[in-house]
C-alpha cells in the first residue's frame, strides 16, 4: 500500500512541477535581447520606470531613462547648470522678457516625422491640457505659441519668468510629434539619439541608436554606443557586484558609500564624484508646536553636526549647502556655516523657549540615507534634552500618505531631487508648513524682475530660509559614478534630470 | 494526518473529487476576498503614489476616479473578479500594461528557479540522507547530518550573497545576478540560473535531507530489509533494490510542502540576483501601490499552492484502490 501511494503522490508533484516548466519554456523568451560587444554599453541603475510616460507619472526614473536620450528639448542644462542649446539652435529674448523667439535645428522623430516649429506648439499646449504631474505647472505662465515658419517658434508668456526657461529644460520642455503619443506609457517617440528597442521588466531597458538622429538632413554626431542596456538593480550591493563581476560597465549613482574604497583601489574602475540637486532636508513641520517656534528650529539645528553626521551616514561622500540650493544653481551662496554645531546654545536657545526637554517624532523615508542620518540626529539631540522618536515609513506610498500629504509629522528626512526646488518654500500649503509672506514675496518678484535682480532675490530667499532655520539641510547628496576605465565622456555632476547617454563613448573611439 | 487519510473514507472517487474541487474552489474564493480586503487597507494612496511629490489634492482625487479607486468597495472586488473569469487580470495604472501576460512572463522565470532550486535540495539530500541513515552511528554520517542542521539555519539570502561573492566577484565564473531567456541563449540562461538554484536548493536540500535520514533510518528497521540484510546483501544495495521506494512516501510529501517554501524563498533570492521572476514584480508592485497588481500576483502564488493541494487529492481519490474498492 505504501508503495503505490508514494508512487502516485510522486506523480502528482511531478506533473504539477512540469506542467508550469512546460509553460515557463513558451513565455520567458518574448523580449528580443542583445548581446554585449564593444558597441553596447550597459548602465547599472537603481529606480526602474514603471512606464515610459512622463506626462502622467511622477518621479525621476523615466525622466533619467528619456529625457536627452529618448526626448530632447528646446534648450538643456550642462553640468556647470548653464543652460545651452538642445533643439533650439538659439534663442532671442525680447526687451520685456515675455518673447522666445526660437530657431530650430534640423531633425527627424524616430517615427520619421519631421521636427518643426508645430511640434513645438503641440508640445507645449499638451503640457498645459493633458499633462497630470504637477510639474507641468511651469508651463502656465505661456500665453500662446507662434508658429512662425517651420524653423522658428515663438512662445508669448504673460509675465516675464526667470524660471520659465529653465523649466524648459526639464522633462515638461521635452518636445512630442503629434503622432508620437498615442502609447506614451509604452512607445516613446522623441528626436533623441536613442530609441527603446525593448524592455524587460524587472531588469532591463534596451536603447538602441535612432537612426534619424544624425542624417545628412540634420548632421550632428552619433552617439558612441549603438546599444546601451539600461539594467536596473533595487539592491545596492547587487548594483556593485554587477560591475565587479563585469555585467555591467558603469554604475549611475553608488548609493552605497562604503563600498567606494574598493572601487577605488581598483585600477580597472574610475570614479567620479560631483552634485546633483538632491538636499537631504531635515523637515520641521513649521505649522505644529513646538517647532513653530523658530528658537526651536534654530536650537534643533545649532544641535546637529552636520560634518559628524555626513561622516557617519554617508561616508563624508557630499556637501554640506546651509539652504535649499545646490552649487549648480546660479544663485548660490554658502551658508553651511550659518549654524555651527553648538550643543550649549541649543540647550539655552529651548531653555529660552520653555522646554528644559522635548519629545519629537522623526517620520522618515525608508531608505539608507535617511535611516543611516536619523540614528546620528537622534543621538546628538539626546545630548541638548530632545527624545527623537524614529519611525521609517515605507517610500513612497506611505510616506508620501502620512507626512507629505496629510502632514502628520514633527520632523521628517527624504531627498528633495528637483532642480529649484527652493520654490516649495513660497507654498504655505507644502509639507514644510512654512508661511512667509516675505519668502512668498521675493520668490514672486525674482520670478519677474531682471536676470541680475533674480539672481539677488533668490539669494534673500535662501538666506531668508536659513535665517528662520525653516528646515534643518543635511548634506548635498552627491553624484558619484563609478565606470570601468574604457567607458569615456562621463560626467560627474547630475543637475538635469537626465542620465544623458549622449555624449559617451569607448575609450579609442571617436 | 495524509492527504491520503484525509480523502479516505468518502464514498465513492467521483464524490471525494467533487467534495475536494467545492472545497478548492471555496478556498479560492476566500482567498480572492482577502486579498483584496488587505489591498484595502493597505497604508499609501495609489494615485498619490503616480503623482509623486507636488500633487495637488483636486489633481489626486481626478487620478484616483481614472484609477476607479473612488467606487463602492464591493463593485471595485466583484470588478476585479469578473475581470479574473475571463482571464483579464485588468489594466495596472501604474504600468498602464495588462496585468496578466506581465504575471505570465515573470511566472515563468520564478517557476524555473523554483523548479531548478528543487533540483539542486533533491541532489543534495538524497545521497546526503542516505549516506547518513545508513552511517548514523559512525563519525562519517553524524557529520553529515550535523552539517545539515548548520544548513537549514543558513537563510537562502545568506547563502545567496556569499555564493555571488565568491563565484561571481571573486572568482568571476558566473554572472552576479540577471536573466537570459533560455530561448535565447541556453548557455547564459543555464549560467546565469546556477547561483539562484543552488542558493534557494542549498537550504531545501539541508532540510530535506533530515527526512531523507529519518524515512531511511525507518525503512532500515523493517522487516524485508533485515531479510534482505538476511539474504547476504550488504547495506547499500539491500537499500537500493527495497528499501528507497518506501523511504520515498514521506519524502515526497515534505517536498510538496516545500514546493510552497521554496516560492517564498525565490522572492527574496530573486531580489539578490535581480531576477524578473514573480517576487521582484510583487515587491515593486507593492511599492508602487499597483494594487491590482499586487492582488493578481497574490492569487496566483495562493491557487497554485491549493492546486497542488487539490491535484494530489484527485489523484489519490482516483487512484487509490482501497477506495475504487469500495
Amino acid at each position: 500500500m505504501a508503495t503505490r501511494r508514494s508512487a502516485l503522490s510522486a506523480l502528482a508533484s511531478a506533473a504539477v512541477l512540469a506542467a508550469p516548466l512546460a509553460l515557463a519554456g513558451c513565455t520567458a523568451g518574448s523580449t528580443a535581447m542583445v548581446g554585449t560587444g564593444p558597441s553596447t554599453l550597459a548602465v547599472g541603475l537603481t529606480a526602474e520606470p514603471q512606464n515610459f510616460d512622463f506626462t502622467t507619472t511622477d518621479g525621476a526614473a523615466i525622466p533619467q531613462a528619456l529625457l536627452y536620450n529618448v526626448y530632447e528639448t528646446l534648450v538643456k542644462v550642462d553640468s556647470d547648470g548653464e543652460i545651452v542649446g538642445g533643439l533650439a539652435e538659439s534663442w532671442d529674448v525680447s526687451n520685456d522678457r515675455t518673447v522666445y523667439d526660437f530657431q530650430l535645428r534640423e531633425a527627424t522623430f524616430s517615427n520619421g516625422e519631421p521636427f518643426t516649429a508645430s511640434d513645438v506648439k503641440f508640445s507645449i499646449e499638451r503640457v498645459q491640457q493633458d499633462w497630470t504631474i504637477s510639474l507641468k505647472s511651469g508651463m502656465d505662465v505661456v500665453d500662446r505659441v507662434e508658429v512662425v515658419d517651420d524653423r522658428h517658434a515663438r512662445v508669448v508668456l504673460s509675465r516675464p519668468s526667470n524660471s520659465w526657461l529653465r523649466a524648459m529644460t526639464t522633462r515638461i520642455g521635452a518636445m512630442f510629434d503629434p503622432a508620437g503619443v498615442a502609447d506614451l506609457a509604452n512607445d516613446p517617440v522623441g528626436t533623441g539619439p536613442y530609441d527603446v528597442e525593448s524592455r524587460r521588466r524587472g531588469d532591463s531597458i534596451v536603447l538602441t541608436r535612432n537612426p534619424e538622429y544624425s542624417n545628412p538632413e540634420s548632421p550632428r554626431p552619433a552617439p558612441g554606443y549603438r546599444t546601451v542596456v539600461l539594467k536596473y538593480y533595487a539592491d545596492a550591493t547587487a548594483l556593485n557586484n554587477a560591475l565587479l563581476s563585469g555585467g555591467i560597465d558603469v554604475i549611475s549613482g553608488v548609493t552605497a558609500p562604503d563600498s567606494l574604497p574598493q572601487f577605488e583601489a581598483d585600477n580597472r574602475f574610475r570614479v567620479l564624484q560631483g552634485t546633483t540637486n538632491g538636499e537631504v532636508v531635515l523637515a520641521f513641520n513649521n505649522r505644529r508646536a513646538p517647532l513653530d517656534d523658530v528658537r526651536v528650529r534654530k536650537a534643533l539645528t545649532y544641535a546637529i553636526d552636520r560634518k559628524a553626521l555626513l561622516e557617519a551616514a554617508w561616508g563624508g561622500r557630499g556637501e554640506l549647502i546651509g539652504s535649499m540650493v545646490p552649487p549648480t544653481d546660479p544663485w548660490f551662496e554658502d551658508l553651511s556655516g550659518e549654524y555651527p554645531y553648538d550643543p550649549d546654545r541649543a540647550r539655552s536657545l529651548l531653555r529660552e523657549a520653555g522646554h528644559e526637554s522635548l519629545r519629537l517624532d522623526l517620520r522618515i523615508a525608508n531608505l539608507p540615507y535617511a535611516v543611516s542620518s536619523a540614528q546620528v540626529i537622534a543621538s546628538h539631540l539626546k545630548k541638548v534634552g530632545v527624545t527623537v522618536d524614529i519611525e521609517p515609513l515605507d517610500f513612497p506610498a506611505v510616506w508620501l500618505q502620512q507626512v507629505f500629504t496629510d502632514a502628520d509629522y514633527d520632523m521628517s528626512i527624504v531627498q528633495h531631487v528637483e532642480p529649484q526646488d527652493i520654490t516649495t518654500f513660497g507654498d504655505p500649503d507644502f509639507y514644510w508648513g512654512y508661511d512667509s509672506d516675505r519668502v512668498q514675496r521675493l520668490l514672486t518678484e525674482a520670478d519677474t524682475a531682471p536676470p541680475r535682480e533674480y539672481i539677488a532675490d533668490m539669494r534673500e530667499v535662501a538666506r531668508t530660509l536659513s535665517d528662520d532655520a525653516a528646515a534643518n539641510w543635511l548634506f548635498l547628496f552627491p553624484n558619484i559614478v563609478v565606470a570601468k576605465n574604457e567607458v569615456r565622456g562621463l560626467q560627474a555632476n547630475q543637475v538635469s534630470e537626465s542620465f544623458d547617454l549622449t555624449g559617451l563613448r569607448r575609450q579609442g573611439t571617436s | 494526518m495524509t492527504t491520503a487519510e484525509r480523502v479516505a473514507g468518502g464514498a465513492s472517487p467521483a464524490a471525494a473529487i467533487a467534495r475536494r474541487f467545492v472545497i478548492f474552489v471555496g478556498s479560492v474564493i476566500v482567498a480572492s476576498i482577502v486579498v483584496f480586503a488587505f489591498m484595502a487597507v493597505l497604508p499609501g494612496d495609489p494615485a498619490q503614489v503616480a503623482l509623486g511629490v507636488n500633487a495637488t489634492p483636486e489633481l489626486v482625487e481626478q487620478t484616483r476616479q481614472e484609477f476607479g479607486l473612488d467606487r463602492p468597495l464591493a463593485t471595485q472586488y466583484l470588478d476585479w473578479v469578473g475581470g479574473l473569469l475571463t482571464g483579464d487580470f485588468g489594466t495596472s495604472y501604474v504600468t498602464k500594461e495588462a496585468i496578466g501576460p506581465q504575471l505570465l512572463d515573470r511566472l515563468g522565470v520564478t517557476l524555473w528557479l523554483v523548479g531548478a532550486g528543487m533540483l539542486v535540495a533533491l541532489l543534495i539530500a538524497v545521497p546526503t540522507g542516505i549516506v547518513a541513515a545508513v552511517r548514523h552511528r559512525k563519525p562519517s554520517g553524524v557529520v553529515v547530518s550535523a552539517a545539515s542542521q548548520v544548513g537549514v539555519a543558513v537563510p537562502a539570502f545568506l547563502a545567496a550573497i556569499i555564493l555571488v561573492q565568491v563565484f561571481a566577484v571573486q572568482l568571476g565564473w558566473l554572472p552576479s545576478g540577471g536573466w537570459t531567456p533560455p530561448a535565447y541563449d541556453v548557455g547564459a540562461w543555464l549560467r546565469g540560473l546556477i547561483l539562484p538554484a543552488v542558493s534557494l536548493g542549498l537550504v531545501q536540500g539541508a532540510v530535506l535531507t533530515r527526512y531523507v535520514r529519518s524515512a531511511v533510518l525507518d525503512v532500515q528497521r523493517e522487516d524485508f530489509l533485515r531479510t534482505a540484510r538476511a539474504k547476504g546483501l550488504r547495506p547499500y544495495p539491500a537499500l537500493v533494490r527495497h528499501g528507497l521506494r518506501n523511504a520515498a512516501v514521506p519524502v515526497v510529501t515534505v517536498l510538496g510542502v516545500q514546493l510552497a517554501t521554496l516560492l517564498v524563498g525565490a522572492v527574496v533570492v530573486e531580489r539578490v540576483f535581480v531576477l524578473p521572476g514573480l517576487g521582484s514584480m510583487l515587491l515593486d508592485s507593492v511599492a508602487a501601490r499597483d494594487l491590482l497588481a499586487v492582488q493578481g500576483i497574490v492569487l496566483v502564488l495562493v491557487v497554485g499552492v491549493l492546486l497542488v493541494n487539490f491535484l494530489v487529492d484527485v489523484l489519490y481519490a482516483v487512484l487509490d484502490p482501497r477506495l475504487r474498492r469500495s
